[in-house]
């Protein structure tokens, strides 16, 4: 497309950038089909084509209002539409180019930035909103139904992992509000993989990925979060003595923001290197148990097949469009003997998306909908998926479980029967 | 009526949200799918439902504002370029299925229901819907019935035209017509095939039946690599020749294999001059032995590599590359100009020929996509539209091979219509007493021409202006025509 970006972006490396990505749109439109926002409104400014217009039309000096605010904010980042674009367009980057410029110039009303503020502030904050949440449980049965289906239950926890000790070692991102909602998920990849010979070492100082401030409104606030945790891993990563393999990262949602570290921070000069050490080492539980599928299939022979029950498996967007892991997951569940469902329009987002389902709760809440409604569509007896956000906002609108996909693995490899599907 | 007070009037009938009339939300629909061509309309309506249609279409008649109709957005003639002092009218939110009949094979479908959708929709009966535009997964119904779409199985099944049975369109007045019936055959002049291409110049269509095809019991698909593109046309015409009538038959040249491999690893060969994909489908029997001649033949016309798909998945993933090949061009070039010819396949490689020469001659590069089965030629041009000058000499560059293609007998478009885009090259395929006929058809259904003015047949002025500055070999081309 044609572009004549303003004065005031032609030399910046936003601007720069910004301008290389429009350019690689044709204006072909293949994108409005998988774009969940524009199939629930068929309307062009809340689809990929027209947010790349309302943000070149900003970017070309053009008056923009709330309004472009809005149709951006929108905006889930499920990236659907990078996976359809046959151009090739970074979709996302631009977004992030985009809602950083509109951010400086339209000011947003007061509840909106104090509730943005607020979950900036406590979510990634693990102590504080492990707080908060058990505030939350505990009125949990004053509230009424429907609320109290949007506090998570707290899960059982099953037996602690083993202090493993393998020579073979990699580093776990923690995260911020999954150990609280979940800690069994890590605890799971951490016995799965002790048994594939691999222990898993945890950085104390290690907080959250920041994708969730950088997703919110403030990306500073988002880079100063990732230089932080990258500060808190380097000793490990740089310890030739005990060398770490991978970050493994079981959240898809912060194993993509991850991975996205050295492309974020590579004009930052005293980071910049090490972001991208650290980007290449990020890898997805499922990319990493995938490689040892010689391994673990020696294993499941040992283990007694898992009951015939149908598992429906919603791949997040973070890992299939995000981490382009699609067909993974799948075939790792297949091997360890279960049965997936048939799932309709599994490309679509399910309006999670990070803090999405606080932000823009009607859209949300319609996608969830939709999506609970194609997941168990061939009657699944559990959901199984990757991240946490999913799980917990699918969780809301089902009384079938949700789980993520390790927890049932390890039932499967370490021989957990009871307590099968909660 | 004011501007202020048009608004009024259509926020009376549709939520807020559905009004646009500000620069800011306009722009995102000032092109469609061919966005050199720029318009902001001056306002945009995005109605629910068929009664909404009809009460904006009232609106626009008692107020003689005109209404451009617009699906998607991805028409490559500016069909859907906006007037600016017209409304656009986007049918995007018309997107129901209203009703699958397995027994009759039918659907009937909102406009805006997505071309793919109906065969998503269909699947469960064993059903498809055969059109396949290449851009099937996002183009609406509405859209195709406007221009009548082909794809890359039309050779075989037919275009729009052959696959619908009923229409029902509104005036420019908000009255409905019901075109055509469930019936093969309705009696009557054939309005529907009327429709059917109208470029939303003669009415609104709001509803359509089309057919559905049981799915064929198999479908297999041979690639074909040749090292020079004149074997590959050749190889075009040996099929065609020798009776077999693939549900496919389609060619890329190398530097689309290129860009579309980047996108699709579909696995097409690298390093040949031009690729055929040809598929044949029907019962088990006749698709085998159909395969069968087709690689003979891919074989005595020189080709070098033959490779039949071994899954559906990879047929699937080949077709995808394919239908994928005019947007990959954005990984190439940042902007492309695609042209829509057709052309006698006996030509091909000598028309192919010529265009090279032009891309020399012009200095800008071309890609070359074939529907090769029905002769209809998709060259892309290469150009900066950052670049003074480059889009006048990729239209320039353009116009010559649509000459290029009436001069080996074909025609001018093949299935993308001619919107805005072809007007020029209209006043050389028709004459006076077509181009008269034409208007007469348009005053017929919109006597004040408020339905897509402007669009899809030339004035008779503009014929005359276009004839002055196009004098070909130092003669006239028009002396028909009167001069201005
Ligand atoms: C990458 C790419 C590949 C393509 N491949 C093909 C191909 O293989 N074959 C092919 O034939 N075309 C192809 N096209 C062109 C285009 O997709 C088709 O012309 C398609 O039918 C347009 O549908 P749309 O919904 O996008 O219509 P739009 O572009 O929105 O509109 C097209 C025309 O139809 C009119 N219109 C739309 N809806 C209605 C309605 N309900 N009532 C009356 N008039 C209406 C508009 O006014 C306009 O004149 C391709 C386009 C792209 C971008
Ligand atoms: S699919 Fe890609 S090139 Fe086409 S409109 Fe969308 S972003 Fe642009
Ligand atoms: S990221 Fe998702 S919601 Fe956003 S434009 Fe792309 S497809 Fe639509």
């Amino acid at each position: 497309m044609q572009t004549r970006l303003d004065e005031q972006f032609q030399n910046t490396p936003q601007g720069r950038e910004a301008e290389t990505i429009l350019r690689s749109c044709v204006h072909c439109g293949f994108c409005l089909a998988t774009c969940p926002t524009y199939q629930l409104s068929g309307n062009e400014l809340d689809s990929p084509r027209g947010r790349i217009y309302l943000i070149k039309q900003l970017l070309e000096g053009q008056e923009v209002t709330r309004k472009t605010q809005l149709h951006l904010d929108r905006c889930l980042t499920c990236r659907a539409c990078e996976s359809t674009c046959p151009s090739g367009v970074e979709y996302a980057r631009l977004l992030d180019i985009g809602r950083n410029e509109v951010e400086q110039t339209i000011k947003r009303s007061p509840i909106d930035r104090m509730l943005r503020f607020a979950l900036r502030k406590v979510l990634p904050n693990r102590s504080l909103f492990a707080f908060v949440l058990k505030s939350a449980r505990l009125s949990r049965p004053l509230l009424p139904e429907r609320l109290q289906r949007m506090v998570p239950a707290q899960p059982k926890i099953r037996q602690n992992p083993p202090q493993a000790n393998h020579p073979r070692r990699m580093l776990v991102l923690q995260g911020c509000v999954q150990p609280a909602l979940n800690p069994d998920i890590n605890h799971a990849a951490e016995r799965v993989l002790d048994k594939l010979g691999i222990a898993l070492v945890d950085a104390q100082q290690a907080g959250c990925c920041g994708a969730l401030a950088y997703h919110l409104d403030a990306q500073p606030e988002g880079l100063d979060a990732m230089r932080r945790l990258i500060d808190a891993w380097w000793p490990y990563i740089a310890n030739p003595d005990k060398l770490i393999e991978a970050i493994v990262v079981t959240a898809s949602g912060c194993g993509v923001m991850v991975k996205d570290y050295g492309r974020l921070l590579k004009h930052d000069s005293a980071y910049a290197e090490k972001a991208a050490r650290v980007s290449e080492l990020a890898k997805d539980i499922g990319e990493i148990v995938a490689a040892e599928r010689p391994e673990l299939t020696r294993l499941l022979e040992n283990c007694p097949a898992p009951e015939a029950e149908a598992i429906a498996f919603h791949a997040p967007c973070t890992l299939q469009h995000g981490q382009r892991l699609d067909g993974v997951i799948e075939s790792i569940l297949q091997t360890a003997g279960f049965r997936l469902t048939r799932v309709g329009d599994t490309h679509l987002c399910c309006g999670s998306a990070g803090a999405y389902s606080i932000v823009q709760p009607h859209i949300a809440r319609q996608l969830r909908d939709n999506k609970i409604a194609a997941l168990t569509r061939d009657d699944p007896a559990i959901v199984v998926t990757a991240n946490i956000g999913c799980q917990m906002h699918l969780q809301s609108g089902t009384q079938l479980p949700v789980r993520h996909w390790i927890e049932i693995l390890d039932q499967v490899l370490c021989g957990q029967t009871e307590d099968r599907f909660p | 009526m004011r501007h202020a007070n048009l608004v009024e009037a259509f926020q009376n009938i549709l939520p807020s949200e559905s009004v646009l009339f500000e620069p800011e939300d306009l722009r995102p629909y000032e092109c469609d799918g061919l966005s050199a061509y720029r318009q902001l309309p001056m306002i945009a309506v995005l109605p629910g439902n068929e009664a909404e249609v009809i009460e904006i279409l009232k609106i626009c008649e008692a107020e003689k504002i005109p209404v451009v109709a617009r699906g998607a957005g991805t028409g490559l003639s500016g069909g859907a370029l906006p007037h600016a002092d017209g409304v656009l009218l986007s049918l995007a939110k018309l997107n129901e299925i209203l009703e699958i009949d397995p027994v009759a094979c039918t659907a009937r479908v909102q406009p805006g229901v997505r071309n793919l959708a109906i065969s998503e929709a269909a699947e469960t009966y064993g059903l498809y819907y055969a059109p396949d535009p290449s851009s099937q997964i996002a183009c609406t119904i509405g859209g195709n019935v406007a221009e009548n779409s082909g794809g890359v199985h039309c050779l075989k099944y037919g275009l729009t035209v052959h696959n619908i049975l009923k229409l029902r369109v509104l005036t420019i007045e908000g009255d409905v017509l019901e075109i055509g019936s469930e019936a093969l055959d309705s009696s009557g002049f054939d309005l529907l095939a009327l429709m059917t291409g109208s470029e939303g110049m003669l009415g609104i269509i709001s509803e359509i039946t089309v057919k559905l095809l049981p799915k064929p019991e198999t479908a297999r698909l041979v690639m074909a690599a040749f090292d020079d593109i004149e074997k590959a046309g050749a190889a075009v015409a040996n099929i065609i020749r020798a009776g077999i009538v693939p549900a496919g038959l389609e060619m890329m040249d190398k530097m689309t294999i290129a860009a579309v491999e980047e996108f699709i690893h579909a696995g097409y060969d690298p390093d040949a001059e031009a690729i055929l994909l040809c598929e044949s489908d029907g019962s088990n029997e006749v698709v085998a032995n159909e395969i069968e001649k087709i690689r003979d033949i891919m074989h005595e016309s020189g080709a070098v590599r033959i490779d039949t798909a071994h899954s559906d998945a990879e047929r699937q993933r080949f077709w995808a590359g394919r239908k994928a090949a005019f947007p990959a061009a954005g990984r190439v070039s940042p902007d492309y100009y695609c042209m829509d010819g057709t052309i006698p396949r006996k030509h091909l490689a000598e028309v192919l020929r010529r265009i090279e020469d032009l891309s020399l001659e012009f200095g800008l590069r071309c890609m070359n996509v074939f529907h090769a089965g029905d002769g209809n030629l998709h060259p892309l041009i290469l150009y900066d539209a950052n670049r003074s000058g480059e889009l006048e000499k990729a239209e320039a560059f353009g116009a010559r091979i649509l000459e290029i293609c009436i001069e080996a007998g074909g025609s001018l478009t093949g299935e993308h219509g001619v919107g805005i885009e072809k007007l020029n090259q209209m006043c050389l395929q028709f004459g006076d007493a077509e181009r008269d006929l034409f208007h007469a058809v348009k005053a017929a259904f919109d006597p004040d021409s408020q339905l897509n003015p402007g669009k899809a047949i030339p004035s008779l002025r503009r014929c005359a202006e276009f004839g002055a500055m196009h004098v070909h070999r130092g003669e006239e081309k028009f002396p028909d025509l009167p001069r201005f």
